[in-house]
């Protein structure tokens, strides 16, 4: 399977996409982390849905990470995207027949490509989480935000979890795009799928009728990212998110392996 | 028949209701270059993608280097394949795309340089896939089947937008790996290309093998075609009743007489000839070629 992750990572790599995920992941970051500070005085808010964080509440250790939490989901978003687009091009451009001829184990593609894109979403995370930071650090004196508490332990921890949160989000959104990419085989119909829902058709649903929002997959891939209490409590999340991805995952596997691939 | 590198029997494929490949049993020697013709839709290519693991049949059984195509993971590392035209990641570089099956494959990176330069594109190595040209994206898909140094080669029309260099270079390959030992599969629509380098042949027709051995032994097997040019065009016509009276089957092609019969008649016809106070110019016996005999047998139209 080494092998797989190792071929994996050398497309990955290409300049294409990974110039085109820095640049992505970091206008959103510097998007999201400048907004708090730049518009902390702003009536329509700084925070998410409208929301006003204060000054004081960004001097408190959490607000190391606010910016970093905020941009969270949409690098969940990111993830969905990159894994469903590197998952459906095997089929739509045929080159699935030159991987299985040179490793004729299904699962072994399988697991090799899911474990170079978890690495590829660490490195997102890790590089939004960093430039998030000194972001935050660069536009605190503007905003008036004392940052000694910053470099607490506290902070520390939060920071630490934060990540974690994030990227086992990051995770949960890339394995829906992986499954809508190994169902759909095909870049456009996964990728637009995958962000249709997550972004329109659940906030749709959840309006219409608000009990569904507890039960629906990317309310709690957001809910984990943020490290529970949307709606539901960080285990409820973490419960619901593995019960749709082990299901998901493993109808896509079964047809993933039994498939016939005649394109 | 000689140890088989591919041996299938009764295999078959349906979809739907519609057989692709029906009971195809036919077998391929060791060492040998072995061509696979068949008309489009004939199930060339869903074979081939039998043999390789990527479909399994609906029926019957095969074995690849004497391990059946139920466990690919047995005989894949061996076998070198391009099907259906190459498939690579257009945004990386023809070098990058062959480290990419190098690495998934375990084989050395050393090999990558080593054959761009085998399959003359050493010098756009490191262009993007998408820029290449068909003849050089066909060219990288070989260098993909060869990064293996494969027992088996499969070929699925190799020479598909080459140019007549690169078609000559694809047979060079092809006869070197020959003469190293490696048994070459190869399907092609250019039928003078497989004439000239397969000695054994499997031909596919509707989803049915109606021919697998030798190509000399398919080829002798055909009637001959005699072929008379009388001295003077005038006694054409004149020439042409006289044989048919004789019984002979005639077609006039282009100022000249086409005979259907024995080689051994054209003695017979040129004394006809001369007692009928004509000359002929040139008499011959000419074989059908293979892409006459495919047609031939598998009723399609040139």
């Amino acid at each position: 399977m080494i092998r797989v992750v190792i071929a994996e990572l050398r497309k990955l790599r290409r300049p294409s996409l990974l110039l085109g995920t820095i640049a992505t992941v970091g206008g959103l970051t510097a998007l999201f982390t400048s907004i708090v500070f730049l518009m902390i005085d702003s009536e329509s808010g700084n925070g998410e849905r409208g929301e006003r964080i204060s000054a004081n509440e960004l001097s408190n250790p959490a607000g190391l990470i606010y910016g970093f939490e905020l941009v969270g989901v949409f690098l969940g978003i990111v993830s969905l995207c990159i894994f469903a687009s590197q998952t459906a091009q095997e089929y739509s451009l045929g080159t699935l027949r030159n991987l299985l001829v040179r490793q004729p184990s299904r699962m072994k593609i399988l697991a090799g490509k899911f474990v170079a894109m978890k690495l590829f979403a660490l490195v997102m995370v890790l590089f939004a989480g960093a430039l998030s930071i000194a972001i935050s650090y660069a536009l605190a004196g503007r905003a008036k935000v004392d940052t000694t508490s910053w470099g607490t332990s506290a902070a520390m921890q939060l920071l630490f979890e934060n990540t974690l949160n994030i990227f086992i989000s990051t995770l949960c959104y890339g394995a829906f795009g992986m499954i809508l990419g190994l169902l759909l085989r095909s870049r456009i119909s996964a990728i637009a799928v995958g962000v249709l829902w997550n972004l329109i058709l659940e906030n749709i649903l959840g309006a219409l009728v608000k009990s569904t929002v507890k039960w629906l997959p990317g309310f709690n891939f957001q809910n984990l990212s943020s490290g529970g209490g949307l709606n539901s409590s960080y285990k409820h999340s973490l419960a619901i998110s593995l019960g749709y991805l082990i299901i998901g995952g493993g109808l896509a596997a079964i047809l993933f392996k039994r498939r016939d691939v005649a394109n | 028949m000689e140890k088989a590198a591919i041996s299938a029997t009764d295999l078959t494929k349906i979809y739907g209701s519609r057989a692709a490949l029906s009971h195809g049993s036919f077998e391929v020697p060791m060492g040998s270059i072995c061509g696979f013709v068949g008309p489009n839709g004939s199930g060339k290519t869903t074979t081939i993608r039998m043999l390789l693991g990527l479909i399994s049949p609906s029926g019957g059984t095969a074995t690849v280097l004497g391990e059946s195509i139920a466990h690919p993971e047995k005989y894949l590392p061996k076998v070198g394949a391009m099907i259906e035209g190459p498939a690579f990641y257009p945004g990386l570089s023809g070098r990058e795309n062959l480290k990419v099956l190098a690495e998934l494959g375990g084989f050395p990176l050393s090999r990558v340089n080593e054959l761009l330069t085998k399959v003359d594109l050493a010098e756009r190595g490191g262009s993007k896939f998408k820029t290449y040209s068909l003849g050089m994206k066909q060219r990288l898909g070989i260098a993909a089947a060869l990064l293996p140094n494969p027992e088996l080669l499969i070929l699925d029309e190799p020479t598909n937008g080459l140019d007549p260099s690169g078609i000559q270079e694809v047979r060079g390959i092809i006869r070197d790996l020959a003469d190293t030992g490696t048994t070459v599969f190869v399907s092609s629509h250019i039928l003078s290309e497989l004439e000239m380098i397969c000695e054994y042949l499997v031909m596919l027709r509707e989803g049915k093998v109606i021919f697998s051995g030798r190509t000399q032994e398919l080829l002798s097997g055909q009637k001959p075609l005699i072929i008379a040019k009388p001295e003077y065009e005038v006694d054409l016509a004149f020439l042409a009743e006289k044989l048919k009276d004789a019984g002979f089957k005639i077609k006039i092609v282009e100022g000249t007489l086409h005979i259907d019969a024995a080689k051994e008649v054209s003695a017979t016809i040129n004394r006809m000839a001369f007692e009928a106070g004509i000359t002929l110019a040139s008499i011959n016996v000419v074989l059908p070629t293979l892409e006459e005999t495919f047609f031939e047998m598998t009723g399609e139209n040139k």
